[in-house]
């Protein structure tokens, strides 16, 4: 129960920070893909400008986790091809959409059930790639 | 009554996130999450979902552990708790106002959405079952959702597995699909938004 609640705190902080701001806005998706403040990258940036210190603060002490063992951060195979075909669909998606997987989850606990709808469609293009990925570039 | 200093903390909570207090917390998110032992990446769930629906009967692609994901799902479910509390207790003086430039609210104009600045909503109008039955509100709630779940999935992650995870662990994998991202977005803004809309 303990492990639970673990995890689903990180998600409520997680919905509490997108949501407050105002990065689970189709409105600010939009004004983002047109450059017009630099709001959603100061976001994705300062993540980042902390991210890559803690991860090499990580690998260079060998960290352990709390169950113990050392911190795996795997290594993302190399092969462009599926990264640039599936971030143009998805991109295409997240500006039409204005909300990519995690404010999916956000915006529908904030009382808007049609992203139940969202959620369907999502899970559904996932299963279509499931079936059809062998034939797709990699 | 509630002792003042809670009111205080929760109108403190209630305005509007900066960017540099928005993209720590993700920073800080990313940690606790490989502290304890796992990636972030929300997008995984719906590969889950697939196979806790009984998708590996029909790909080898949804044949794994899919409850060693469990943790996960708890995550989304999480984010969906926070998306409650949020609007349920920190919704603000604003409320439901997307704070966008006026560059934003012009180019709004441009696609037939007329509001005055300051009254941009959060969540915008075509987020309702109403809408899911005309072409704007079909396009982005079904395409939109489904290019989301396809992309995802195709690119191995979203924006927290690739933009954050991803570029904070200096992956070439992540980079080249943060370009398509972006490419893929400003081609549906600039193309084929006055088209939809």
């Amino acid at each position: 129960m303990m492990r639970s609640s673990k995890y689903i705190l990180i998600g409520i902080l997680f919905g509490i920070t997108m949501f407050k701001s105002e990065a689970v806005s189709w409105f600010r998706i939009y004004e983002m893909f047109n450059f017009q403040s630099f709001h959603m990258y100061g976001i994705i940036f300062s993540a980042i400008a902390i991210g890559i210190p803690v991860i090499q603060w990580i690998k260079r002490t060998h960290m352990k986790s709390t169950e113990g063992t050392e911190i795996q951060i795997t290594d993302k195979d190399k092969h462009a091809p599926r990264y640039i075909y599936g971030g143009i669909i998805f991109g295409l998606g997240w500006a039409l959409a204005g909300v990519c997987p995690g404010p999916m989850f956000i915006v529908l606990g904030s009382g808007y059930t049609v992203l139940v709808v969202f959620l369907l469609s999502a899970i559904t293009g996932t299963f279509i790639y499931g079936l059809i990925r062998k034939y797709l570039p990699h | 009554m509630a002792p003042q200093f809670i009111l205080d903390s929760i109108a403190f909570i209630s305005q509007p996130w900066p960017w540099w207090v928005a993209g720590p917390m993700v920073a800080l998110i990313m940690f606790l999450l490989l502290k304890l032992g796992k990636e972030f990446g929300i997008s995984a769930n719906f590969r889950t979902m697939c196979a806790a629906d009984g998708a590996g009967d029909y790909s080898d692609f949804f044949k794994f552990d899919w409850q060693s994901q469990g943790w996960n799902l708890l995550v989304a479910l999480g984010a969906v708790f926070g998306g409650y509390v949020t609007s349920t207790y920190f919704a603000g003086a604003d409320g439901n106002i997307a704070h966008v430039s006026s560059a934003t609210v012009e180019s709004l104009r441009g696609l037939g959405m007329n509001y005055e600045e300051g009254a941009v909503p959060l969540i915008p109008p075509f987020y309702s079952w109403e809408s899911l039955f005309t072409l704007p509100g079909f396009m982005v709630i079904v395409v939109g959702g489904f290019l989301v779940g396809f992309g995802a999935r195709y690119a191995g992650g979203c924006t927290s597995g690739h933009a954050i995870s991803g570029m904070s662990a200096l992956q070439i994998g992540s980079l080249y699909a943060v370009i398509g991202f972006f490419a893929g977005g400003m081609l549906m803004t600039y193309v084929l938004f006055p088209l939809i809309f």
